[in-house]
């Protein structure tokens, strides 16, 4: 466990429970300043609880959160004051428009009225929306609708800015954009904490990040490290036709660390996929198609958090 | 408690800005719907009746009619106000959970939305009395008194309202509140005709329904002929439904928030 000196927020057997149902069991992380730290896992992991704790939306059933060093508490207020908060689904002002959505956010920030102004064109500006700034919110489409909550989260400047599931739902257009504008902040220097469950966009966005499944904390590292960690290097996919699949037989054993047999596909995990490959054919074993790939951190999350292995 | 007033002024202002853009839609329930009630049973039905020795100090079926329709058209607005309008902003749009992640408390959200409701219904008050005035009904001394009372009748039922609509998960059960609750006490609280004409159980019943005293209330200052200690009751009973309404509030918006 990393020391907690300096940390952004810092979390110790921090646990959410919900009646009888635990949330978040007892998890620990440090998040530091600069870092773009990541929640990994599936619906249902905890990670939206965790961020809702984080944000001083949510009580802290028990264990210990500390938040710029602060108790969420005693400080929730002072916590919020420095806080961005982008949540799962928008929650704008449909009925006004854009500039108006930031202007009265940024009030509730006691903001002042200048510096306000000032901030919000540079946010429409950024987000790419100064041509929509007198529209109002309601016809806008999801991704423009993201970026204005993402451009409300940054109207106090904030020392951390909480993204949960920031492009879920979202087509490829608006979610490549989102993530260029999130790694610009990144680059300068933000804090960011996100929950995701897209592979690319851990991998994309994250310095460091955890896997969680069913309220616990599964793995930790960076991107990189939890590859090397959990899966081999590449990943050989072969495409079999059914019957040839049925009757594979252990034919497959020994060309790989791993195999995995999926309902269209097998993979073999391997150091060097192409090998492994030049082995399949010398067995003579037919395949439809075949695919090397470097392993991904959608490989840790599945190897992580389930799918029936066979190892 | 600074910081409460200022952020309570911020709700406020976000609910202003969002009126500024939707406010065409409010006026028939709060401004026509009143007036149509005013010149048919007012005018229309107020040429049938004979009404000397029946209404107090001897007024006008339409002064006796306008005076109450002041009272339960707050009721009518403050409960309105505080029905879907809330459950939109807790549920439907989430607009409480976007002011609830900044330094915005649970008690400055529901004091800026009374806040907020008092001045709608000062605005929907003041407009239905400058209709009384230009009838005839009234004097400007007695009308703003009268308009002060008719908003916390207002007050008192959007508290309440208020209260319930925070713990619905849909707007479905509106219907059976307008419908059973509200509906009924327009029409047996004393604005069409005297309690006293109600048969025996309900006669008694009147009294201790709100409408009521908000209707006595208002009316006893648009004819002059409110006693202090009527004054008093009827004040005090609308006060404590006020602030029981706002407790409850901010108790269930508080659950609904900080979960």
């Amino acid at each position: 466990m990393p020391s907690s000196e300096g940390a952004l927020v810092s979390a110790r057997r921090l646990t959410k429970r919900f009646e009888s149902f635990t949330a978040v069991g007892g998890i620990d992380f440090d998040v530091q300043p600069g870092e773009a730290f990541g929640f990994l896992g599936p619906n249902g992991a905890g990670k939206t609880s965790t961020m809702r704790m984080i944000g001083c939306a949510s009580p802290v059933t028990s264990g210990e959160l500390r938040i710029f060093g602060m108790d969420p508490r005693r400080d929730a207020s002072r916590i919020k004051a420095k806080l961005g908060v982008v949540p799962q689904l928008d929650n704008l002002d449909a009925e006004i428009t854009v500039r108006e959505n930031l202007e009265m956010y940024a009030r509730y920030f006691d903001v002042p009225k200048a510096v306000a102004r000032a901030r919000v064109e540079e946010l429409l500006d950024f987000v790419q929306l100064t041509d929509r700034a007198g529209s109002k919110v309601e016809p806008l489409s999801g991704g423009m609708k993201r970026r204005v909550t993402i451009a409300r989260a940054l109207v106090n400047n904030p020392d951390l800015i909480l993204l949960d599931e920031p492009t879920t739902g979202l087509d490829p257009q608006a979610r490549h954009l989102i993530w260029e504008r999130l790694y610009r902040l990144k680059r300068d220097g933000a804090t960011v904490i996100l929950t995701t469950h897209y592979m690319d966009e851990a991998e994309q966005l994250c310095d460091r990040l955890v896997v969680m499944d069913k309220a616990a904390i599964v793995a930790e590292g960076s991107p990189r490290q939890l590859i090397e960690r959990y899966v081999t290097k590449e990943v050989l996919e072969l495409r079999l036709s059914p019957d040839i699949r049925a009757s594979l037989d252990g034919r497959l054993d020994g060309l790989a660390e791993r195999i995995e047999v999926l309902p269209d596909r097998v993979q073999l995990h391997t150091a060097d996929g192409e090998r492994a490959l030049e082995h399949v054919y010398t067995r003579g074993i037919p395949i439809e198609s075949a695919l090397v790939r470097r392993a991904s951190l959608e490989d840790v999350f599945l190897r992580l958090t389930g799918r029936t292995l066979v190892e | 408690m600074g910081a409460l007033l200022r952020s309570a002024w911020c709700v406020f202002q976000r609910n202003l800005l969002v009126y500024r853009h939707v406010w065409r839609g409010s006026l028939f329930m709060g401004f026509l719907s009143p007036l149509l009630f005013l010149l048919s049973m007012g005018l229309g039905v107020g040429a049938l009746v004979r009404t000397e020795g029946v209404l107090p100090a001897g007024a006008s079926f339409l002064t006796f009619l306008g005076s109450g329709l002041l009272a339960s058209t707050c009721m009518q607005t403050g409960s309105f106000e505080s029905s879907f309008p809330i459950v939109g902003k807790m549920v439907w749009r989430r607009n409480y959970e976007a002011m609830f992640a900044t330094p915005v408390s649970v008690g400055a959200i529901v004091l800026g939305e009374l806040l907020w409701l008092a001045a709608r219904l000062v605005m929907v008050a003041a407009a239905f009395a400058c209709v009384l005035a230009a009838f005839g009904v009234g004097t400007l001394a007695s009308l703003v008194p009268a308009v002060a009372a008719a908003v916390l009748t207002g007050l008192a039922f959007g508290a309440c309202v208020m209260a319930y609509a925070a713990t619905l998960r849909d707007g479905a059960n509106f219907n059976a509140l307008f419908r059973f609750g509200i509906t009924p006490l327009f029409l047996f609280s004393g604005v069409f005709f005297p309690i006293t004409r109600l048969p025996a159980p309900i006669r008694w019943l009147a009294p201790t329904t709100p409408l009521f005293h908000g209707v006595e209330l208002t009316r006893g200052l648009v004819l002059g002929t409110l006693g202090a200690q009527a004054a008093v009751i009827h004040v005090t009973y609308l006060v404590v439904m006020v602030g029981l309404g706002a407790s409850v509030a901010y108790w269930i918006f508080r659950r609904r928030l900080w979960t």
